[in-house]
């Protein structure tokens, strides 16, 4: 299948290691990616939080060049993924504000970009038996608990995902990759944030509690699809409670035996290879 | 301009916030509330009684997280969420000193950073920040580890159309 791809700016920085695999999991399940042309920031937290019509403008500006075509536009990021549906929202029922938002950003949206998550796509257009049938090193032993977060799943009559307070379709996607994944309550939860460079001791108090209910769940790592949560995982938790978190496109990559989840690995802050060395699993 | 409940839920533009029948389950559900100076619920009893002053001087505004539970679980479809942008927005526009400043200069300087560039300049943004804020030295170690696992580039791609990223700053600016 054909989708428009919106990276977003953290997968060029921070959250690397999920653009690269998720454009080696794209290629290897047959998913073309063209990516939205001459793309810029979605505004996240900070412009919502200061500014509504410039919250709107900036998704608005790349959905009126993502719909040019008429494929759907993949969203790895949680934050991206929110703002573009947020926008959708209002622009939907706001026809004086879409007026308006057109001539903010010079160009005509008509609001028919469907908006997804590679999730979504995965889960739901490759298939989960698709999914397993690819499989060359089955995950065993690997027990993740799926952190879902935010941004993916609220509000759920703006985001459309899945079940906002029990979602279930990163937990099936590992389960089809021969992992086990740990039934846990704090999957919806907050980590925290844009506040991590303003308030770190709070989001600190907010991973650390993630983390002590992931190990009491049974859990030995955490898989997630947002690069704020993954940042706020991997480098706020205390050294005492913490577990090593991945991208949930650097798991399937690995269960499917592509090339790059070591190198991806090494650039996580918690370095994941020994742990993965210690399941056998790299 | 109406009173202050007027005004709010004229921005908020949806189900006005008189809806709200206190049973604080937005507050139950809040990740902040514990560190916030007034609960979301008080915060909606605060705009009820005209509080202006007190709501938008308050820490809350700053430390809601946007995590949009409280809509989510809301029984009567007040958008808390929505309340706690329009509060952010209102202070700002009004020109009150925000009480948490690290949180507001981290917003201006992101939004700085995409009038640069189109997109976001992580290091560029991350150094504007620590000089904006003062806060020089934390993190310091980890933006080394960064920069030596190959996460951190000083030049990246920026969108070609900067005019029309700049035309959509300047024309929704106040």
């Amino acid at each position: 299948m054909k989708v428009t791809y919106y990276p977003g700016c953290t997968l060029h920085g921070t959250a690397k290691e999920y653009g690269q695999s998720m454009i080696a999991v794209s290629k290897a399940l047959g998913i073309e990616l063209q990516e939205v042309d001459d793309w810029s920031c979605c505004g996240a937290t900070s412009a919502h939080s200061t500014n509504f019509k410039l919250s709107v403008a900036l998704p608005a500006r790349n959905l009126a060049a993502a719909e040019k075509s008429d494929q759907p536009v993949m969203v790895p990021c949680a934050a991206c993924f929110n703002r573009f549906k947020s926008a959708q929202h209002y622009l939907k029922k706001d026809a004086a504000l879409k007026a308006e938002i057109e001539g903010i950003i010079g160009a005509a949206y008509t609001g028919s970009a469907v908006v997804r998550n590679p999730i979504d796509i995965i889960g739901n257009d490759i298939g989960l038996k698709a999914l397993a049938a690819r499989v060359t090193k089955k995950l065993t032993g690997l027990k993740p608990v799926a952190y879902y977060g935010c941004l993916l799943l609220r509000p759920p009559e703006v985001c459309e995902f899945d079940d906002a307070e029990n979602p279930m379709l990163m937990d099936k996607i590992m389960t089809a990759l021969g992992a086990e994944p740990r039934f846990w309550s704090y999957k919806t939860d907050c980590c925290g944030g844009s506040l991590t460079l303003g308030k770190t001791e709070i989001v600190v108090k907010m991973v650390d509690k993630l983390m002590t209910m992931a190990k009491e769940a049974g859990a030995n790592c955490l898989v997630t699809a947002c690069p704020i949560c993954m940042a706020n995982l991997d480098m706020r938790a205390s050294e005492n409670v913490r577990l090593p978190a991945f991208y949930f496109t650097e798991l399937i990559a690995l269960a499917l035996g592509l090339e790059g989840p070591a190198q991806w690995f090494k650039m996580h802050n918690v370095d994941a290879r020994p742990f993965l060395e210690g399941l056998d699993l790299l | 301009m109406g009173t202050f409940l007027q005004d709010i839920n004229e921005r908020i533009g949806g189900v006005p916030i008189q809806r709200c029948y206190h049973c604080r389950k937005c507050t139950a559900g809040c990740p902040a509330a514990s560190v916030m100076e007034y609960n979301p619920n008080k915060i909606i009893k605060m705009i009820q009684m005209g509080r202006r002053d007190d709501v938008l001087n308050s820490s809350t505004i700053w430390l809601c997280m946007s995590c949009e539970t409280c809509i989510t679980r809301c029984p009567n479809e007040v958008d808390i969420a929505r309340m706690m942008d329009v509060l952010r927005q209102m202070a700002i526009e009004f020109g009150v000193d925000a009480r948490e400043k690290n949180i507001l200069t981290f917003h201006k300087v992101f939004l700085a950073n995409i009038k640069f560039g189109g997109r976001i300049n992580e290091p560029i943004m991350l150094a504007h920040y620590k000089l904006k804020s003062g806060d020089l030295f934390s993190d310091l170690a980890m933006g080394a580890g960064m920069f030596v696992k190959g996460k951190i580039h000083l030049v990246a791609p920026r969108t070609k159309n900067m005019k029309a990223v700049r035309n959509i700053l300047e024309k929704t600016a106040r």
